[in-house]
């Protein structure tokens, strides 16, 4: 058991580090914020390009789509040592990991010819269009509705949480094509330009103030029948393809850390003495650390498996259900060792530049976002430990008989 | 990146599980369960003597396989799904660490070959009454070569042939390897959280006590004896968690409440999501913990804490939410929910339980911050 890499992984990662070095300057301030700038959009392309042409954006893309064809394991040194730079934020996620997989998997020979090079080199960027006001654990109960019109077809209705909706150039968006059937078996997936006549992008205003997340509304857009992805009435299908892409993204531990309330709480005072001292909080401490370093520690395994040219084991799905649930504890425990202080949500007042503010407030989100707590819950015990699926008293019911709230 | 067992690892690991299903059933663990004058299981000891385990990580000079550290680790994840009911625990990740780290030559020539032959059983006596150990709790005291006071509880203090026992010299801490064969010791067997264990109370009254390591320093090497052997338990602890899991599952999948398997309905699923996600976490705790141990790596002492933090952790959440997932099943002595749940208490108590390790992360936490 060790740390180290083989001899190819040593030599790429020096490789990529000579590179980062003569591309990029070397991080220093490690302070956390959510907001997403959408001023720094020129120097985030600007990089992606660099990336592309350098061989680093989508190292395991094959020659054919302009990757160069690595491994899994590449991905992941290079991910390590670009965190080590100081380097623009990335709004190419979803658009390379989730919506463009799915373009390249379900379109014609020239709509992939069309976007797939833009989309890598960071010309283009792409949003996905699933979740509802009706829907966000339940995708598929999508009520957006398109009806066909000669060879267009036409949408009518909301999605909302479309991450960098007001920013992008295309979208591949879940919408319902048929109420007859069951809803799974309604559903279709388009490809859109997202300046199309009738499609209107709102932020929404989050409760940590930011807003990066986006409403979108769809009044008559018109497209062309062949920006369909895959059948009509399968986009299921489509969509668990985009899906199963989104677990792999979602990391780590984020936020204020257990380092940065270690710190905290040295200079803090409690009732008896320095926080620090205190038994209960170096209690909590000790299990932050464990959990923190564990996930890391479960990272390394997933890595291994890789570096073995094996197929990773499930255990990566614990991710988010402790790093998001150790943000809020670990920032209320903050918070309340600040006593009275502790409401000051102030980046020149409040302890590290307010770091624990900013996780409280961000924290409801992360449970939620990519999966909410529970439905990651189930998806280990359904997925992982083979427990039985939910009871649906929607599964054989036609979509326009299904029970709603509304 | 190498964070895992080897393939070697792996076989060997993959053999010990086909032996212990086989020679240490539910039946074997039982009839020590159910024998309060049985202390271990003789068969399963001899067996497992004959298979080398019990001398896995002492070198060849000495005896053993000399396989290493993190094989030892496998071995002790497959004897902690099984609740092996044998002094393992005690002879190999307690004395024969013990006496590897600290004996001098002529010790270790003396104890390990037997160790690793399966001629001698070991204990290591460092509590005194309730409460975490401490310098100021050991009252333990040799005078002249002799050792006076009384050691409790001291787990297979009831069949060990030697002890390797905390007790202060001059008003200093030391260890002392005693033989309990000689005269000058009273053992009293004690009922436990778990018979599966044979725990004693061991009377010395001017026993023979042979210096285990530099006198004054006992108190410092108890704890390195404890980070090591907290490697091992984790192991042991993160194998009887999974087992559990395993057990919850397959009950939830067969049994039927409201015309459907328990397994389907949330309360369950996210319980036995919540036990996955511990054991996870548990494991690459352990992991680290062993890799610290096989590498002798200065963070030791905090990877040892967190393996035994997370596995004590791990271990108790599944043997309890175990027993809540069987429901009235589970609490009746015929279902085998119950051994598990005494083993995560005897296993997480053992060597110091978790407030103790807690204070012990957390401490180097600070001196690795502070540097």
């Amino acid at each position: 058991m060790d740390f180290n890499d083989s001899p190819d992984e040593a030599a790429y990662r020096a490789e990529v580090r000579t590179w980062l070095d003569a591309n990029a300057a070397r991080r220093k301030d490690t302070a956390w914020t959510d907001e997403e700038d959408s001023s720094s959009m020129a120097a985030s392309k600007a990089w992606q390009a660099k990336k592309a042409a350098a061989g680093y954006a989508q190292i395991t893309w094959p020659k054919a789509w302009g990757g160069p064809g690595g491994t899994p394991i590449q991905q992941v040194i290079f991910n390590q040592e670009e965190a080590n730079y100081d380097t623009p934020p990335n709004p190419f996620q979803i658009g390379l990991g989730m919506c463009v997989p799915t373009v390249m998997t379900f379109a014609d020979d020239a709509t992939k010819q069309r976007f797939v090079t833009p989309a890598l080199k960071g010309e283009e960027i792409w949003c996905q269009l699933f979740s509802e006001p009706a829907g966000g654990s339940d995708v598929a109960a999508a009520r957006t509705r398109a009806v066909k019109d000669g060879d267009e077809w036409v949408i009518n209705g909301q999605k909302v949480w479309t991450t960098g909706a007001q920013f992008s150039d295309f979208g591949i968006v879940l919408v319902r094509t048929n109420v007859e059937t069951p809803k799974h078996k309604g559903l279709t997936m388009f490809w859109l330009d997202m300046k199309s006549p009738g499609v209107e992008v709102k932020p929404i205003h989050q409760m940590s103030g930011g807003s990066g997340f986006n409403e979108v509304y769809f009044t008559d857009v018109r497209v062309k029948d062949s920006q369909r992805l895959g059948a009509v009435d399968d986009g299921w299908k489509v969509a668990l393809v985009t899906l199963m892409n989104e677990r792999l993204a979602v990391g780590g531990s984020t936020g204020a850390q257990y380092g940065d309330i270690l710190k905290l709480a040295r200079e803090v005072m409690g009732a008896a003495g320095p926080a620090l001292k205190d038994d209960g909080f170096r209690e909590k401490l000790a299990e932050w650390f464990v959990q923190t370093e564990g996930l890391k520690l479960t990272r390394f395994r997933t890595m291994t498996a890789l570096s073995r040219g094996q197929t990773p084991g499930p255990e990566s799905s614990i991710g988010k259900v402790i790093a998001a649930k150790q943000m809020q504890d670990l920032a209320n425990e903050a918070v309340e060792m600040e006593d009275q202080y502790g409401i000051l949500w102030d980046e020149g007042a409040s302890p590290l530049k307010a770091a624990f503010q900013n996780s409280l407030m961000f924290a409801p989100g992360l449970r939620i976002a990519g999966g909410t707590d529970e439905i990651l819950k189930n998806i280990i015990a359904e997925r992982v430990l083979g427990l039985p699926g939910d009871i649906r008293v929607d599964k054989d019911v036609a979509f326009k008989d299904a029970p709603t709230g509304r | 990146m190498n964070f895992d067992y080897t393939d070697d690892q792996k076989f060997l690991k993959g053999e010990a599980r086909k032996f212990l299903d086989a020679r240490c059933t539910p039946a074997i663990v039982r009839g020590v369960l159910d024998h309060a004058d049985r202390s271990y299981d003789e068969g399963l000891w001899k067996a497992v003597a004959e298979m080398g385990w019990l001398g896995a990580a002492i070198p060849e000079a000495h005896g053993g396989l000399g396989l290493g550290r993190i094989e030892l680790c496998a071995i002790a994840e497959e004897l902690g799904r099984v609740v092996a009911p044998i002094p393992f625990a005690s002879t190999v990740y307690f004395v024969a660490e013990a006496v590897m780290l600290a004996g001098a030559e002529q010790q270790k020539s003396w104890v390990l070959p037997k160790i690793a032959a399966g001629e001698l059983i070991g204990c290591f006596a460092t509590a005194e009454g309730p409460g975490a150990v401490t310098p100021q709790s050991i009252r333990c005291e040799v005078k002249g070569g002799k050792l006076y006071g009384t050691k409790i509880p001291v787990t297979d203090g009831d069949c060990a042939h030697v002890a390797v026992v905390l007790a202060n010299e001059n008003g200093k801490p030391g260890l002392y390897f005693v033989n309990l064969g000689e005269g000058g010791v009273t053992r009293e067997t004690l009922t436990t959280l778990d018979p599966t264990r044979g725990v004693a109370k061991l009377t010395f009254d001017g026993a023979g006590a042979w210096p285990l390591g530099p006198p004054g320093e006992g108190f410092t090497l108890m704890e390195q004896v404890f980070d090591r052997a907290a490697v091992y338990l984790a192991f042991e602890q993160v194998g009887g968690a999974d087992r559990a899991l395993e057990m919850a599952k397959s009950y939830a999948l067969e049994r039927y409440a409201f015309g459907r398997p328990i397994g389907g309905y949330q309360a369950i699923k996210h319980k036995l999501a919540d036990m996955y996600v511990k054991n996870e976490l548990a494991r690459s705790n352990a992991y680290y913990g062993a890799w610290a141990l096989a590498t002798d790596a200065g963070e030791l002492p905090l990877a040892a804490s967190a393996a035994r933090v997370a596995a004590s952790d791990a271990f108790w959440f599944a043997a309890k939410e175990n027993i809540q997932t069987h429901g009235g099943m589970g609490f009746t002595w015929e279902v085998d929910a119950h051994l598990y749940y005494r083993r995560s208490k005897q296993l997480g108590l053992v060597a110091g339980g978790a407030k103790v390790w807690k204070e012990r992360l957390v401490s180097q936490l600070e001196r690795r911050n502070a540097a």
